[in-house]
């Protein structure tokens, strides 16, 4: 069936292509390996669990970035939750503006923190765009009844 | 009057003419007087005649006439004074009558003429009717013709098919001399053209995307009339002597899956269009006509995207036709069967996705004959199963099959559960003796339908190949009854049984079969909800308890799904409170994320709890930091292993193998 292959190709080259552009790193590997028939849908179970818990977590940096006196290390502690969500699944862009976040609480530099969070916030809005595609994608090439290509 | 006396003639000269005059004027009046008869008679006959009026006047002025000519017959010898009255009388009356004729005929005489007039103009009119029915005529075969194009294009899958069946079809429709398919190349920047009504092999031209007669095209979804000299019209070397033929293109929108020549991708967001351009016969006043441009572009607009539901019953049907083309393969099989060397293929497969593939094809059929259909598949059936995949599917999908040809309204359930020793032995197979051991069950499938039913005592002949039972052949059954046949033996191959129960006919009808599948390899833990995968192999620690803390979701998520693949059976935790609340003896290993404000605290809080070192669950670190001070942590609380982050299973593995084994394991970075 030229229409299941087509798609197949079309999901390898959009997840090489996410892994080029750097969105994502090999832990995003590590949990599609972790997939099978028992748990068909662990991927997007834990994306679905990263996406609700980076936008609480983006709210409440938004809300403590805004106050009087900022509370850095909450703060701190935040952009750390942050990073450890983001390097579980490999979402390597966001990882690395929360290294950078991380720094600038430590300076308590607060337009640092400011123009980081613009830029976390920025760097989840994509890579949310992208792994949404990705899982349409995925849907698609099950719904014309063939099988998600392994990782390479 | 006075005869002369000079010679007496012979004849008496006078006395003849005067008898000719005579006789003359007795014929004129004869047929004076027969005229208005005459005109009466027929005018009576003929209903139409708007003057009679004028007929009477006529008819007046002729019997006047003749009256006076008739009279004179009376003056040709000597009269009384009585004839000569009646004779001007006669003479007065007629002169006034003609008078009166005269006048009005000069008003009628028109009349008359411009009736003929509008005979001819009605004549005139009634060619012209009698051509626009040609033409609509016409017409009315050329949208019967498109509508069988385009019937036949929805029906073919096959793109070059649908194109080259438009191109020609459209060319024999309108008479083109010349129609022709432009298709986007790979990269999109360029039209190539890929096929042409006339020439056999078009050369490879290409012009680029961006040229505004394109762009104009493109932009919207009607036929535009374009020069003859832009260069996507310029097809080949002009054949007539003095004008081109007018030239329309329209655009064709592509439908994403295609089976072309291309092969790479585009970016999903950008509409294809290929562009088709139609030629007029060069030399010809021929121009192009609103209903054919319409008729362009209804046939351009019939490439149309499939919806996600339309592309899903597409991939059903195609699926059938070629599970249809196995079945039709496999009664060759049927002689195997008869000799018994056919052999099941066996293999390891998922028996829930049989079920809902058999669904899924015969759903199309039910929904179109308003029958509803359920499957009950019982919870204690296994996911998975060692058997002929492909057999029986078969099976399910001819009994299935048959419930919904037999069935013309009513609902269809198909039921399937392990067969407990209860419902294997059945007084209607008495020569079934199953064997129950551990590596295999017995799946029970039954499907229930409220349609035509069978008498009692028809049921054995069912099985019987070639063989119709009448009462059940109808109008709309086809099939040569191999079916069953094939489906009983393969239950028998599977040392199962097969048998069908009815009340009578239209009470609906229950096929039962009985089959024995293997029962795939599984772990010691049987209570284990995550079965490993059968080949994995990897499955490192079956039923490993381990208990999880981290206060992050997602990371928890990963760790668990890890340790879950290797067999473990993972508690999940996310604060120290809780860790030490669950923890227990059975835990053999507990990973903590120490890089949480707590996890120290509770490796410390562990090893406080549980005084007899044998008794202490393993403490594993998961850390990002490589640093110095974590290390000298991790050594003073007196953590086990330590694993960075992020890992990998074979990671764990290796750290969970080692420190099983040795109970003690430093470094794993």
């Amino acid at each position: 069936m030229d229409s299941v292959v087509l798609l197949q190709r079309q999901l390898v080259d959009y997840t090489a292509q996410l892994f080029n552009e750097g969105f994502l790193d090999d832990q995003f590997n590590q949990l599609q390996q972790l997939q099978d028939e028992s748990n068909p849908d662990f991927v997007v179970e834990v994306v679905t669990l990263f996406f609700e818990d980076s936008e609480r977590l983006l709210n409440e940096l938004a809300k403590a970035l805004e106050q009087q006196s900022i509370d850095y290390r909450k703060i701190d502690a935040h952009v750390h939750q942050l990073k450890g969500s983001s390097s579980s699944i490999g979402a390597q862009r966001v990882q690395k503006v929360c290294i950078a976040f991380r720094n600038y609480c430590e300076e308590r530099n607060i337009e640092g923190c400011q123009k980081c969070l613009q830029q976390v916030k920025n760097e989840y809005s994509l890579v949310k765009t992208k792994l949404e595609t990705l899982f349409k994608l995925e849907q698609q090439v099950l719904a014309a009844g063939g099988s998600i290509p392994w990782p390479m | 009057m006075e005869s002369c006396n000079c010679i007496e003639p012979q004849w008496p000269a006078e006395e003849l003419l005067m008898k000719y005059q005579y006789i003359s004027d007795f014929f004129i009046a004869l047929a004076y007087f027969s005229i208005p008869l005459e005109l009466i008679y027929f005018v009576k006959k003929s209903a139409v005649f708007p003057y009679r009026w004028v007929l009477v006047q006529f008819g007046a002025f002729i019997v006047l006439c003749g009256a006076t000519h008739l009279i004179s017959l009376w003056t040709f010898s000597m009269h009384s004074r009585t004839v000569a009255v009646v004779m001007t009388t006669a003479k007065v009356l007629t002169a006034a009558v003609s008078c009166a004729t005269a006048l009005m005929l000069v008003h009628i005489i028109p009349d008359l003429l411009s009736v003929k007039t509008r005979e001819l103009f009605l004549k005139n009119k009634a060619a012209e009717l009698d051509r626009e029915m040609g033409l609509i005529r016409t017409q009315e075969e050329t949208g019967r013709h498109v509508r069988m194009l385009t019937h036949e294009i929805r029906s073919t899958l096959d793109r070059h098919t649908i194109l080259k069946t438009t191109l020609v079809e459209l060319g024999r429709t309108l008479a083109l001399e010349e129609c022709a398919l432009w298709m986007p190349t790979r990269t999109g920047l360029e039209l190539q053209l890929s096929y042409t009504l006339r020439q056999q092999n078009p050369v490879g031209y290409t012009v680029p995307i961006q040229l505004p007669v394109i762009n104009q095209v493109f932009s919207s979804n009607h036929a535009l009339k374009i020069s003859p000299n832009s260069p996507v019209a310029r097809l080949r070397p002009l054949s007539g002597k003095y004008m081109p033929g007018e030239v329309v293109a329209v655009r064709v929108p592509l439908l994403h899956l295609s089976n072309f020549q291309i092969n790479d991708w585009p970016e999903l967001s950008t509409r294809r269009y290929a562009l088709m351009v139609l030629m007029l016969p060069s030399d010809s006043a021929r121009q192009w006509h609103v209903h054919e441009l319409e008729l362009v572009e209804v046939v351009a607009d019939q490439e149309t995207e499939l919806t996600p539901e339309q592309r899903l019953m597409v991939e059903t049907i195609l699926k059938s036709s070629n599970l249809l083309a196995t079945l039709i393969n496999d009664v060759l099989d049927l002689s195997k069967l008869e000799d018994g060397s056919l052999r099941l293929d066996l293999g390891s497969f998922n028996l829930h996705t049989v079920f809902r593939e058999v669904l899924n094809l015969i759903k199309p059929i039910t929904s179109v004959k308003k029958l509803p259909i359920t499957l009950n598949l019982a919870p204690d059936l296994p996911v998975y199963a060692i058997g002929d995949e492909k057999r029986l599917m078969q099976t399910i999908l001819n009994v299935v099959g048959n419930a919904v040809k037999f069935s013309k309204e009513g609902s269809i359930s198909i039921t399937a559960f392990v067969a407990k020793s209860e419902s294997l032995r059945d007084s209607r197979a008495p020569d079934f003796f199953p064997v129950l051991s551990d590596n295999h069950f017995y799946l029970r499938v039954q499907v229930k339908d409220a349609g035509q039913g069978i008498n009692p005592q028809d049921i054995p002949k069912l099985f019987t190949k070639f063989v119709h039972n009448q009462t059940l052949a109808t109008r709309n059954s086809s099939g040569s009854g191999l079916g069953l046949a094939i489906c009983k033996r393969f239950v028998n191959l599977m040392e199962g049984h097969f048998w069908i129960e009815s009340e009578g006919l239209g009470k609906g009808c229950m096929a039962i079969f009985i089959v024995k599948l293997g029962i795939p390899e599984k772990t010691s833990e049987s209570k284990n909800p995550f079965l490993p995968k059968a080949n994995h192999g990897q499955t490192a620690f079956p039923g490993l308890k381990v208990l999880v803390l981290d206060e992050n979701g997602v990371s928890r998520m990963a760790t668990k799904g890890l340790l879950v693949q290797l067999g473990c059976d993972v508690t999940t935790v996310s604060s120290r409170d809780e860790c030490l609340h669950v923890v227990s003896q059975d835990h053999k290993v507990v990973c903590i994320d120490v890089c949480m404000p707590d996890g120290f605290e509770a490796a410390a809080r562990l090893h406080e709890k549980f005084t007899k070192n044998h008794e202490r669950p393993l403490i594993v670190a998961l850390t990002g930091n490589t640093d110095k001070v974590t290390k000298e942590n991790c050594m003073r609380i007196g953590i086990d292993g330590v694993i960075l982050k992020p890992f990998s299973v074979d990671k764990m593995r290796s750290v969970l193998s080692d420190l099983l084994e040795h109970r003690v394991l430093f470094e794993a970075m």
